[in-house]
């Protein structure tokens, strides 16, 4: 079997959509920064950077046509980072959760700001 | 019409030429190259992803300080450079597309396209540094950025500290990318590459997109935050 | 038991193999075969290990006197320098660089490893670490402990953090390179009929360990650039003085050094595996068990570091959790000894010397692993972390477990890997000595962190004189010990009696070709049609000579 038997070849028309999504969406998220929308700010923003990424992976990196077992690797890779993200995260958060936690211990005190 | 499925050309036995002595077939090769590629980008994945925790640790216990770092960021150039990646996504894809239809002259069109947006990142960004080292921005003893709310000094040093490490982590990789590209125009300017024998710019165009997504999250991670106020 | 003769002295010249097909320097340091990398490994490893061990010696030495020996500072430098040698310089790469290396192509049919020329940069990048690593102790050495924590790392300490932290980061890339190649092989190589329930254990258990490689690695990469940057430029996102939070450090860096130990411990548990099986004649109990254990060690390891940070201030109940995980990241473990035993119930166990380590490895990793538990609780932790304790348990684990399952390897597949047979007395012998040795070194270290000796402390108390002491005594047994099997092997790569194919009478692909094997390990790829480890119910004979 040669190697290329089954490779998909993308339509020009498809990456310059994809180009011009990319494009259209940066712009989008620079202008809604200038919105004040609070603690949806950085909501907003990494959603339309996770719609970014997902099409550059989809389509330019072709992860559409590629095994399942590639697509798993994608994922558990993923996972893995929101292991790490989550659970390093809850600590932080819950330390005040603690009536006894000591003032040093919590983020308060760490910083000279809020 | 669906994407193209390439039918395969006459000369099939071009395909072995490249086939190493370890592997049966071609087709195990390409498979096993794919597969290696996209366990490296996972590593890749870790590796910026230890960076991304300490950021969203910091944003979460300083969001006043980290957002008055947006009035030192130039947001323009930013989402230019943002732009020109993309750009540089764009033909990369093009360059593989090229070379899964043996259209050698547009390979070495697009790969040249890729280089000079890579490189043009890299002159802006390499820029961007140096006007944040004549604004005082870079951490330590010398930190002192004008207007900055003084409750902020300390914890803004933190944003920076991060800044500097994750873009400089990313440049270092375009940089490699940039090395890559130019190996892989010198190797089509010498017509290695066909629809027999496309696997290298396949993977390192995998490469070139992952390391444009990082920069997918570095711009409004790092351009973007207090943008509304400033 | 099995008989051995020994080649006729007027054989003619030895078939071909991958040791005698080429000669000269430029064809070991260029090979691209990776049973020669896996030979460059064996050297260089066994040289960072005398050199950690030096430092063990030295450390021993020191401890015998409540005032210790060397000044504290010394003392700092040199408990640092055997942690940085020993966890990045021998544990991570022991089995899977070396044993891996030359036997997981081999046992699921294919040529070579899926990237053969990133093999051979993995073994550069290790020397490359390891030089940085001796430049490191011929300066001076780190101060720091083997864990880098800041501040101190970062602000504080005088000695060579930047230098040691980089010989640790390119070496991590090596394992990185490693994983990566050896998860790709057995995805993509696997011979014809090799479905993955017929894969030896062997392999799942390093399929797992390259999982954890490529998925823990990078995080302490960054972790140490991150520490390398902050003295640099002197000021850091770990300093307090900006509100940099240390503990941030020790998360980012235990994300990785709790699964490490992981990596640690599979490869040595797959080839127990093979061991038992192989001497036990039997079909290890439950393959479908120790196989799936593999891959649930790998996956929970990743939950549950926090459990080194339970008294640095971290929430109470993130620490909550991390410890129910920490209980739930030994049942695969303990499903492996129980598998293990099981093996060995009404199989014809015989006690070859890789049996005897599987033996000990069985009891000193029960010990250690149990002995994890109380340190996975939270409220005995708070007694037992920072002390002599910890100390005893992790090396139980990673000397009595990893170690000894590395010299059980090392004795099974020495006369696959040369061609030639080891003295049996010799090697009963040094596994005696090396049990009596290890035991009397670290048992009485339990009894210390009970007492509440802490550890990574340059003096102690005199009335905990007489447990150093007894066991400093140990570790000068184990010290030499671990020698004997340095000496005899190596003699007899030289000089020992050649063997055929199957001197053990063992099950597996490795067995059915030449001893030593040939550069491609296959005339032809082998189509498997039967299951793994079909020892059948009798003792059966095997090929000699």
């Amino acid at each position: 079997m040669s190697a290329n038997s089954h490779v998909h070849i993308p339509k020009v028309g498809t990456l310059v959509a994809v180009w011009a999504a990319l494009i259209v969406f940066t712009f989008i998220t620079a202008e809604v920064a200038t919105i004040n929308l609070g603690e949806w700010n950085i909501v907003v923003a990494m959603l339309i950077a996770c719609t970014k990424a997902t099409l550059v992976a989809w389509i330019f990196m072709g992860v559409r046509f590629t095994s399942q077992l590639t697509k798993l690797f994608c994922v558990a890779g993923l996972v893995f980072l929101s292991i790490l993200l989550l659970i390093t995260f809850s600590d932080y958060s819950s330390r005040s959760w603690t009536h006894h936690a000591q003032p040093w211990a919590t983020n308060k005190a760490l910083g000279t700001s809020k | 019409m669906a994407d193209t499925i390439a039918h395969p050309p006459p000369h099939e036995e071009e395909a072995d030429l490249h086939v190493r002595h370890h592997f049966a077939t071609a087709e195990q090769q390409m498979d096993a190259s794919t597969l290696g590629m996209w366990t490296f980008l996972i590593t890749e994945v870790l590796f910026f992803g230890g960076m991304f925790a300490a950021y969203a640790v910091y944003r979460q216990m300083y969001p006043g300080a980290f957002a008055s770092t947006s009035q030192f960021m130039n947001v323009k150039i930013g989402a230019a450079n943002t732009a020109v990646l993309i750009c540089s996504s764009l033909t990369m894809a093009m360059a593989v597309r090229a070379a899964q239809l043996s259209k050698r002259g547009d390979l070495i069109k697009y790969l040249i396209g890729t280089l000079i947006f890579g490189s043009a990142f890299l002159v802006v960004k390499a820029f961007e540094y140096h006007e944040k080292y004549v604004e005082h921005l870079i951490p330590g003893p010398y930190f002192n950025p004008e207007h900055l709310a003084p409750q902020f000094l300390h914890n803004a040093q933190i944003l920076f500290f991060l800044y500097f490490c994750l873009t400089g982590m990313h440049a270092v990789h375009m940089i490699v990318g940039v090395g890559l590209l130019t190996y892989l125009l010198i190797q089509a300017y010498r017509n290695v590459f066909s629809a027999n024998f496309f696997a290298p710019v396949e993977m390192i165009g995998l490469y070139w997109h992952f390391v444009d997504i990082v920069w997918i999250f570095l711009f409004p991670l790092l351009y973007l935050i207090g943008r509304w106020h400033w | 038991m099995a008989t051995l003769q020994t080649t006729p002295p007027e054989v003619k010249s030895e078939p071909v193999n991958y040791l005698n097909v080429e000669h000269g320097w430029k064809s070991w340091l260029f090979t691209t075969d990776h049973k020669r990398i896996a030979m460059l490994y064996v050297f260089s490893i066994t040289l960072m290990f005398l050199i950690g061990g030096s430092f063990a010696m030295l450390i021993r030495l020191h401890l015998t006197k409540p005032e210790g020996l060397f000044a504290p500072e010394t003392y700092n430098r040199l408990f640092t320098m055997h942690g940085v040698v020993m966890v990045f310089f021998f544990l991570v790469p022991s089995i899977p660089a070396t044993i891996g290396n030359f036997l997981l192509p081999i046992m699921i049919g294919a040529k070579d490893l899926a990237f053969p020329r990133v093999n051979l940069l993995s073994w550069y990048l290790y020397i490359f670490g390891a030089v940085f690593a001796i430049y490191v102790v011929a300066r001076g050495g780190v101060d720091t402990g083997w864990t880098f924590y800041a501040p101190y790392s970062t602000t504080y300490s005088n000695s060579y953090v930047l230098s040691a932290a980089l010989g640790v980061f390119v070496a991590g890339f090596s394992s990185i390179l490693t994983g990566l190649n050896f998860i790709v092989t057995v995805h993509k190589m696997r011979a014809p009929g090799m479905s993955w329930m017929r894969m030896p254990l062997f392999i799942w258990a390093h399929y797992a360990t390259g999982l954890i490689q490529i998925l823990g690695t990078p995080v302490v990469a960054i972790a140490l650039v991150l520490v390398g940057v902050e003295r640099v430029m002197h000021v850091g996102i770990f300093d307090p003085r900006i509100g940099g939070d240390p503990i941030l450090f020790q998360h980012i860096f235990w994300f990785y050094s709790h699964p490490a130990v992981y990596i640690m411990i599979l490869p040595g548990m797959g080839v127990i595996s093979e061991v038992i099986a192989c001497f036990s004649r039997k079909r290890p109990f439950g393959y479908e068990f120790i196989a799936a254990s593999s891959m649930g060690i790998a996956i929970l390891g990743f939950l549950v570091w926090g459990h080194h940070m339970f008294v640095t201030g971290q929430s109470v109940y993130t620490g909550i959790v991390f410890s129910f995980l920490s209980f739930f990241v030994a049942v695969p473990s303990a499903v492996k000894v129980f598998n293990w035993t099981a093996t060995m119930y009404k199989g014809s166990v015989t006690f070859e010397s890789p049996m005897l380590y599987a033996f000990a490895f069985i009891g000193l990793f029960t010990i250690g692993g149990l002995t994890g538990l109380f340190l996975s609780t939270m409220a005995t932790d708070v007694a037992l972390h920072g002390t002599y304790f910890v100390v005893a348990h992790f090396h139980f684990v990673m000397v009595g477990g990893m170690v000894v399952a590395f010299l059980a390897g090392l004795h099974f597949w020495w006369p696959k890997m040369t061609g030639r047979m080891y003295s049996e007395a010799w090697s009963k012998f040094a596994a005696l000595l090396i049990f009596v040795g290890f035991n009397l070194t670290f048992l009485p270290q339990f009894v210390l962190g009970y007492l509440g000796m802490p550890r990574r402390y340059a003096a102690y108390p005199p009335e905990f004189q007489v447990l150093n002491v007894l066991s400093t005594a140990g570790a000068s047994i184990l010290g030499v010990s671990l020698i004997i099997p340095v000496v005899y092997l190596t003699w007899a790569w030289k000089y020992g009696p050649k063997v055929g194919n199957n001197p053990w009478g063992a099950k597996g692909l490795e067995w059915e070709i030449q001893s030593p094997p040939t550069t491609f390990n296959f005339d032809e790829t082998p189509t498997v049609t039967e299951e793994a480890y079909n020892y059948g119910g009798a003792l059966e004979e095997h090929q000699v000579g």
